[in-house]
């Protein structure tokens, strides 16, 4: 038997990388256009989401697996405080970047720090509406084929 | 001026699809018609923002309202019934006492709202042409926004984060993860 939706599938295969790579350059391109760790952190969750949509949630926990998620969600929050504790050690005020790297002219110390800390943003924010997407679908039954 | 004034137009048909949008909402029955017209309700203010020139805050809409919250909206609707009930007459009027208490409050503190671009207004005038000016020099990075959020008050953000993270642990600790099936087996 034909598996439903082809036309789905075969789209959103061919847009979900798309959509991945959509989110990092937001991810990586945030000190320059507007952007950064949040929302890049929502469309890769929105990736996972629309395959899940697809493919079945179950499909989707063994590409993204909810333990990983699960850790995803404090590590995060990790690497921001996390930021904040290196600058301290280097000398500098808590999430003072400027100690981080010596070319002050260029200001390389904001840049990696704005980075690391968006960083932060990106993995609890994909997590966590991972999270919150797992556990509502965990609760509900696959969308029946009458009902699309 | 002649430019400023046809963007203008277009921010008025867009606060018009809202409004529509908005009572067409309020009419339907079919919970699956409404959770879309949220969808679009967001995707509609995303435009108006782009128009506004506040393109971080229309990014965040359309990525968030129209995109995760919809779905989200979805899974909570399979979980429920598809229709919602007729309510009494009463609770229309409730409602529609509380809407226009609340129009007329918005309405009187219109007067007291900058025009739009006021470069005198509360906004432009202190801490914010601070960071404008002083961003190139101190954080040596385009997007003035990003700055702001990650340097300036990175520690605003970070409690920020903390606030996400929350959300997550809320719903994880109410619903678990989902992932009890295969701890199960």
């Amino acid at each position: 038997m034909m598996p439903p939706h082809i036309v789905l599938r075969v789209v959103s295969k061919l847009l979900i990388p798309f959509i991945v790579v959509f989110g990092f350059y937001v991810h990586f391109h945030g000190d320059y256009s507007p952007g950064g760790g949040f929302q890049a952190g929502v469309i890769l969750a929105a990736a996972v989401i629309l395959y899940a949509l697809i493919f079945g949630v179950d499909a989707a926990k063994k590409a993204v697996p909810p333990s990983w998620v699960r850790i995803g969600m404090a590590l995060g929050g990790l690497i921001y405080a996390g930021t904040g504790i290196v600058t301290l050690l280097m000398g500098g005020d808590f999430l003072d970047y400027d100690v981080l790297h010596p070319d002050l002219s260029h200001k390389s110390g904001q840049h990696i720090g704005i980075m690391c800390v968006e960083l932060g943003v990106l993995t609890t924010v994909t997590c966590v509406m991972l999270a919150i997407f797992y556990a509502f679908a965990g609760r509900t039954p696959d969308i029946s084929d009458e009902d699309w | 001026m002649a430019n400023l004034d046809l963007t203008q137009y277009l921010d008025y048909a867009l606060i018009a699809m809202l409004v529509v949008v908005g009572i067409a909402i309020i009419r339907m029955k079919n919970l699956f018609a409404i959770v879309m017209l949220t969808g679009t309700y967001s995707l509609l203010s995303a435009a108006w923002f782009v128009s506004l020139d506040a393109v971080d805050v229309a990014f965040t809409e359309a990525a968030v309202g129209a995109g995760i919250s919809t779905v989200l909206m979805l899974g909570a609707m399979l979980l429920t019934a598809r229709d919602c009930k007729p309510e009494g007459k009463a609770r229309h009027i409730v409602a529609l006492l509380v809407v226009v208490i609340t129009g007329a409050a918005l309405l009187y503190a219109l007067g007291d709202m900058p025009i739009y671009g006021d470069p005198n207004s509360p906004v432009n005038a202190y801490v914010g042409m601070d960071y404008v000016a002083m961003t190139p020099n101190d954080i040596n990075v385009p997007n003035i926004v990003t700055a702001v959020l990650a340097s300036y008050r990175g520690f605003d953000t970070l409690g920020e984060t903390f606030v996400v993270f929350t959300a997550g642990l809320g719903v994880a600790l109410l619903l678990g993860l989902g992932g009890r099936k295969e701890e199960e087996n």
